[in-house]
């Protein structure tokens, strides 16, 4: 059935009313149809009780206010959420902390459909707000305290008294500028849950952070949004994504390079290609060097680790090694110094240095090697007995070790990253670090 | 669904009710409060005007309520010290129940008689109906502003009520009313505007 067809009188189109401010005169528009309960003159700043035909003065305009033109012109429309809101309000609210005023703006938008949504401002950072349609959970464990709202659990941030200091426009309910509220923020970014005590009654809301940007093209603002400062109680971290991520990669490496090395060593020969036992006389004057016997080195390319184990006692031998290829006459030189002192004193016994030493030469080719060998130390010192070992395709733990490290430096900086932003985040709660509050400010 | 027909005892004009539990209707020529007994019906006082009001929702607004399909057929207007608010009666098929409107927030509930109700209330007290606990948000203090069309009992020229709602961690909502000598509770919950798939309702100049 129509209804207009058995209704004579059907209530009239609601329209946008113009009326005038009585405190001055001015011109004054009321965007939220009846739904306001305070409006506030754009030119004389007087309260005035919206819902009253005459539009009765409840709070005179006070001088000490002075000015704070909205980012949002009132009047303006937009699109949150595929919903078109007007910005018909528009407040500042100062709290105080350690004697320090800090202040946001609020911006009352409305749809005469989905009726009044909210858009917080601090410093660039923005919050997209809405009332709550079910109750939070208050929990406090171990002087910890937060609230859970549909299965998210909020953290504590910040609980003060909150001053009306500036307003315009329409609003919902009673507005007078020097109104205090007690406001509690829980954060779980990139939503905060807040909670206002006014009486008795406690209203809750909840906001979803919102770049500067997203608020300019949902209202079609000209200009850019001025760049947010600091961290906000609710900004989700750039960083808690790439922490998660960084930290999967890392592991998936490192599964990879633990994978690869359980490969390398089951598979790798590690087989004992050459073994000589020699003696250095230091006393004798004859030619020290010599050449080993040839060895057979097969298979693949790999690398060949040289080990020399020698007698030394508070002495010191120098090795100038050559493993020279028999067919190609290819030398890979490198020369070894083996050293080992001990002794005791006031501390103790101590040691230096080792009787031992290990060389790994890498890609070494197949074919037949001998070694050259050209010892030297000091005059005098009687016979240094040494033995050398050399084998073929010995797993090289250490490059694994290199690769993990690279892999976890990005990853341990960025999580440095997270936490620095975490720690920016929380030095402005009542959860803050002892330093860094007070600033400068030492009477306490 | 049965539209009984009768005249109004005042001006004359045919009165339709589209449902046949009404109790009370207000003619919608002279504005006259009727209300039905068993014979005729019987003029009890007169609305005033009623009070400019931005509820998008008229009398005939159809909408979906749990895949039931309702109808607003009157409703009742509050006026606290915020400003009014607006207590739809719509009829579904099973029984009528009430569309709060306060300030576009809309709340959908059904009467609840015979549970144990206190006979007064303190924000943030706990109370349990059908094992739904519930915490006292709001106490509200409040008085009947105007009525239109049909409701299922007799409503109008009624002293200051208390109203005191309550909230749960679910998203259920409930109501004492406190107009009578004992309370009445109505339960039911939050509902979104567009989860209701309202047709029929006011248009509003710019939008």
């Amino acid at each position: 059935m129509v209804v207009s067809s058995d209704h004579p009188n059907p209530p009239a189109t609601p329209q946008v009313k113009a009326m005038n401010c009585p405190g001055c005169g001015a011109a004054l528009t009321l965007r939220s149809f009846t739904q306001a309960v305070t409006v506030v003159c754009q030119s004389c700043h007087s309260i005035l009780d919206a819902q009253d035909p005459q539009l009765k003065i409840l709070q005179q305009f006070q001088k000490t206010t002075g000015e704070d033109p909205p980012l949002i012109p009132l009047g303006t429309r937009g699109k949150l959420r595929g919903t078109a809101y007007e910005a018909v309000g528009f407040q500042r609210r100062t709290i105080h902390v350690d004697g320090i005023p800090y202040s946001w703006h609020e911006y009352v938008l409305f749809n005469p459909y989905k009726g009044f949504r909210y858009l917080t401002e601090y410093n660039g950072h923005w919050n997209d707000v809405s009332t709550l349609k079910a109750l939070p959970t208050l929990n406090s464990f171990v002087g910890e305290v937060t609230v859970s709202y549909l299965g998210e659990k909020y953290r504590h941030f910040q609980t003060a008294e909150a001053a009306t200091t500036y307003v315009l426009g329409e609003f919902p309910w009673q507005v007078r500028v020097g109104e205090t509220n007690e406001v509690t923020d829980y954060v779980s970014p990139p939503r905060v849950l807040s909670s206002e005590k006014s009486g008795k009654e406690v209203s809750w809301s909840m906001g979803e952070y919102v770049s500067g940007r997203d608020v300019w093209k949902a209202f079609s603002l000209a200009g850019e949004p001025s760049q947010p400062i600091g961290v906000y109680e609710n900004q989700p971290s750039p960083f808690s994504a790439d922490t998660k991520q960084i930290w999967t990669i890392f592991a998936a490496f490192a599964l990879l390079v633990i994978v690869m090395l359980i490969g390398f060593a089951s598979f790798a020969g590690n087989e004992q290609v050459f073994q000589g036992d020699y003696a250095f006389d230091t006393n004798s004057r004859s030619e020290p060097s010599f050449v080993t016997d040839p060895f057979e080195l097969k298979g693949r390319t790999s690398t060949l680790e040289l080990s020399t184990h020698t007698s030394l006692d508070n002495n010191w031998i120098y090795l100038n090694y050559a493993l020279v290829n028999q067919d190609t006459e290819k030398a890979y030189d490198f020369g070894r110094e083996v050293s080992y002192y001990h002794g005791y004193d006031e501390d103790g016994s101590w040691t230096e240095g080792s009787r031992s030493d290990s060389v790994a030469i890498p890609s070494v080719p197949p074919g037949t090697y001998y070694l050259r060998v050209e010892p030297e130390s000091d005059r005098g010192h009687g016979t240094i007995h040494y033995a050398i070992t050399a084998r073929r395709d010995v797993p090289q733990f250490s490059f694994f070790g290199i690769a993990l490290l690279a892999l976890l430096v990005p990853a341990a900086l960025i999580t440095w990253r997270s936490i620095n932003f975490e720690h920016m985040r929380w030095a402005e709660s009542d959860h803050a670090p002892m330093e860094s509050r007070n600033d400068g400010d030492d009477d306490e | 669904m049965t539209q009984p027909a009768a005249n109004c005892p005042n001006c004359g004009a045919p009165i339709v009710f589209r449902w046949s539990s009404s109790v009370q209707t207000v003619c919608t020529y002279c504005k006259s409060i009727l209300v039905r007994t068993d014979v005729d019906l019987k003029k009890v006082g007169q609305v005033a005007d009623l009070p400019p009001n931005g509820s998008p929702i008229q009398i005939g607004t159809e909408g979906v309520y749990n895949h039931h399909p309702f109808v607003a057929v009157g409703r009742i207007i509050y006026e606290y010290d915020q400003g009014t608010w607006n207590e739809w009666h719509v009829v579904m098929n099973n029984g009528s129940a009430w569309l709060s409107d306060a300030q576009d927030n809309y709340v959908f509930t059904f009467a609840a008689p015979g549970r144990k109700l206190p006979a007064q209330a303190r924000v943030g007290q706990h109370y349990i109906w059908d094992n739904e606990t519930y915490v006292v948000t709001t106490i509200t203090t409040a008085h009947y502003r105007g009525v239109e069309g049909e409701l299922p009992f007799q409503y109008w020229d009624k002293e200051d009520v208390v109203f005191v709602d309550l909230m749960s961690e679910h998203g259920k909502f409930a109501t004492l009313d406190y107009s009578d000598e004992s309370p009445a509770l109505y339960l039911g919950e939050s509902v979104e505007f567009d989860d209701l798939k309202l047709k029929n309702l006011r248009s509003f100049e710019g939008w």
